[in-house]
Parts: C-alpha cells; sequence; structure tokens
C-alpha cells in the first residue's frame, strides 16, 4: 500500500510515522508537503503530530486551510483512509473531516505520559488488528487534547459509533482521574460517520517496535497496511 | 474601515485559562474578582467599504477561521478609520 505522510512546517513525529510504515511494516511510504495539490498517488494518509504553523491562532486551523488538504479532503470523501495522530486529529477537526473541537487541557498542564485505551469498537480497518474492549497502553503528549462539542452532538457520536477509543484505567473502566486532558466522554480518539477518517491524541507510531518496549500502537498501522492480520469472524 | 473582533470560549464551556487568570488575580489581593474570560483580539483593515458589507465579511472570517464556532463565538465590532494623527503620535511614544 502507498502510504503518505503529509509534512507541515512544524510537523514533528512525521519521521516517526515514516519509520513504522517503511521500515517496520516494509511499506512504501512517501512525504507529502503542504503545499503539494496532488497526493501522489497515495492510498493511506496520515497527518502526524507536532505543532504545525506554530499553532498559530489555534492548534491546527492554519494547516486545514493549506492545499494539500483540499486534495485530502478529495481522497477522504471518496472513502479513501486518513489517520491523524494528535496535532494531525487537531487539524481534522479544523478541517470539518472530523466534528468537534479540541481545547486546552484540563488542568491547563501539558500531559506527556502513557496512558490507557480502550478499544470501543474493531469493525473498523484501523481498529481490525485489536480485540474489542481491548486495553492499549499508548503515550499522549500535548497541551490541547481535551475533546469538545455540544452535549446533543457527543450523544449522536455515541449513537453512531463513532468514538473509536476512550481514556480509562488500565482495568479498562472509565476513570476522570485516567482522563488527564479532561476530554468529554473520555473522548481519546473518533472517526468520521463512514469510517475511513480517525483521529486521535495518543501516538500509536511511538509504540510500535519492540526496541521500544511497548508495541500496542502497531496494530494501527497494521489494521489499514496488512490485511490479512485483521481478526475475524467472532474474535471481532 | 476597520473591524475588532473578539473571541471568547462559549459560556457553557469550561475555561481553564479564565478560571487559573481569576484565582491568579484573587491570590494578589483583587477579591472582587468574579468571572474572568480569556480570548482573543484581532483588528482587522479592510480598506474603503460599507460598514455593513464589512460586517458581513467579517462575520464570513470569524465562521470560516478566527473563531472556531464549536468551542467559541465572536463579536465584531466595525470602526471608522483612525485619525492618522493619533496612530502617529502614538507610535512616536514607543520610540521616545
Amino acid at each position: 500500500m502507498k502510504c503518505g505522510v503529509v509534512l507541515f512546517p512544524g510537523s514533528n513525529c512525521d519521521h516517526d510515522v515514516y519509520h513504522v510504515l517503511k521500515h517496520v511494516l516494509e511499506q512504501d511510504v512517501v512525504y507529502l508537503w503542504h503545499e503539494e495539490t496532488t497526493l501522489k498517488g497515495c492510498d493511506f494518509i496520515v497527518l502526524p503530530g507536532g505543532w504545525s504553523y506554530g499553532d498559530y491562532l489555534r492548534g491546527g486551523a492554519m494547516a486545514a486551510l493549506s492545499p494539500v488538504m483540499q486534495s485530502v479532503r478529495e481522497h477522504a470523501a471518496k472513502g479513501g483512509p486518513v489517520l491523524g495522530i494528535c496535532n494531525g486529529f487537531q487539524v481534522l477537526t479544523e478541517a470539518r473531516l472530523l466534528p468537534g473541537a479540541l481545547r486546552r487541557n484540563r488542568g491547563l498542564k501539558f500531559e506527556c505520559r502513557d496512558t490507557y485505551l480502550r478499544v470501543e469498537r474493531n469493525d473498523l480497518d484501523f481498529t481490525s488488528c485489536y480485540r474489542q474492549g481491548q486495553v492499549l497502553r499508548l503515550p499522549i503528549a500535548h497541551g490541547e487534547g481535551n475533546y469538545e462539542h455540544f452535549p446533543g452532538e457527543l450523544d449522536r457520536l455515541e449513537a453512531n459509533r463513532q468514538i473509536v477509543f476512550r481514556y480509562v484505567a488500565p482495568s479498562g473502566e472509565v476513570d476522570d482521574a485516567w482522563n488527564f486532558n479532561g476530554s468529554a466522554r473520555a473522548i481519546a480518539g473518533i472517526v468520521n460517520e463512514a469510517g475511513n477518517v480517525l483521529g486521535l491524541m495518543p501516538h500509536p507510531e511511538r509504540c510500535a517496535e519492540e526496541v521500544l518496549g511497548n508495541m500496542d500502537g502497531l496494530g494501527l498501522f497494521q489494521g489499514l497496511v496488512q490485511p490479512a492480520l485483521r481478526l475475524v469472524g467472532a474474535a471481532r | 474601515m476597520r473591524a475588532k473582533v473578539t473571541v471568547y470560549p462559549r459560556r457553557e464551556i469550561l475555561d481553564p485559562q479564565g478560571k487559573a487568570i481569576r484565582t491568579a488575580l484573587q491570590r494578589i489581593g483583587f477579591a472582587e474578582v468574579g468571572e474572568v474570560r480569556a480570548g482573543k483580539s484581532f483588528e482587522i483593515d479592510l480598506g474603503p467599504v460599507e460598514p455593513q458589507a464589512a460586517a458581513e465579511r467579517v462575520a464570513a472570517m470569524c465562521e470560516q477561521l478566527l473563531a472556531n464556532t464549536v468551542v467559541e463565538e465572536y463579536a465584531i465590532e466595525i470602526v471608522g478609520e483612525a485619525p492618522a494623527g493619533a496612530k502617529r503620535s502614538a507610535d512616536e511614544g514607543k520610540t521616545s
């Protein structure tokens, strides 16, 4: 599968994603500069973490208007998979490819630590290598990851099963003490209604290789690029 | 014409920054301080344009970029040209 990692000025997790796709999963990967007007034939697009455009105005606000995002929008409209991680998630909400917004963390602190996520659904390509309800350990590193939306819209997300990952205690139970940024409904990651655009604040690319001591994030990429590994039948 | 735009977190949404500033103000002796909202302001030069048209254009700017209406609300004030002399003297004040 040809994968494209979008580079905005200020992206800083781009090479981590490139490394996982290229060297761990042995995929064809290219960088897509923010001024590009095509996606160079890529099938899977990743918007990496960082501080695109210095977080000017709001995290992701400037990047959402960059030329490459028009092509990403068209790719998504055709059902092409798009993954936004951390700042990439912010870009997707600012581009309105995903609903809601990411605000300043509840405690005002930049949170850099491991979190535990519960997989709320594994019938998406992205999550197809995980078990339903599986608890993953993934690191966060952000100051603005507090997911927010109108109460009625949060209900809609629940009803449409668009909440893919929730912050939980290591036991797998939702617990406010483990929701470090204060996200509404403990939301860590959501998907669009069609199921092809996923955004999450934690960093799967930082725990996707044995040498890093944690491989919980690898499945998210494998689900997309290695369909043979998808869990099937009752297990799923 | 110029526009002054202010953007604040919506009232229904917790504003941790405003809350922290309120606590800090109270701590340094401003006990009378109630709610504090922390926002952003923009001054936008619009060139020669009718006030009504200016307001509509700036509202569109707010909807599309200046505010994220999921979590923020905005207010627009359209003002005339600043008197040329007033601005110059302010600048001179800064350099002296």
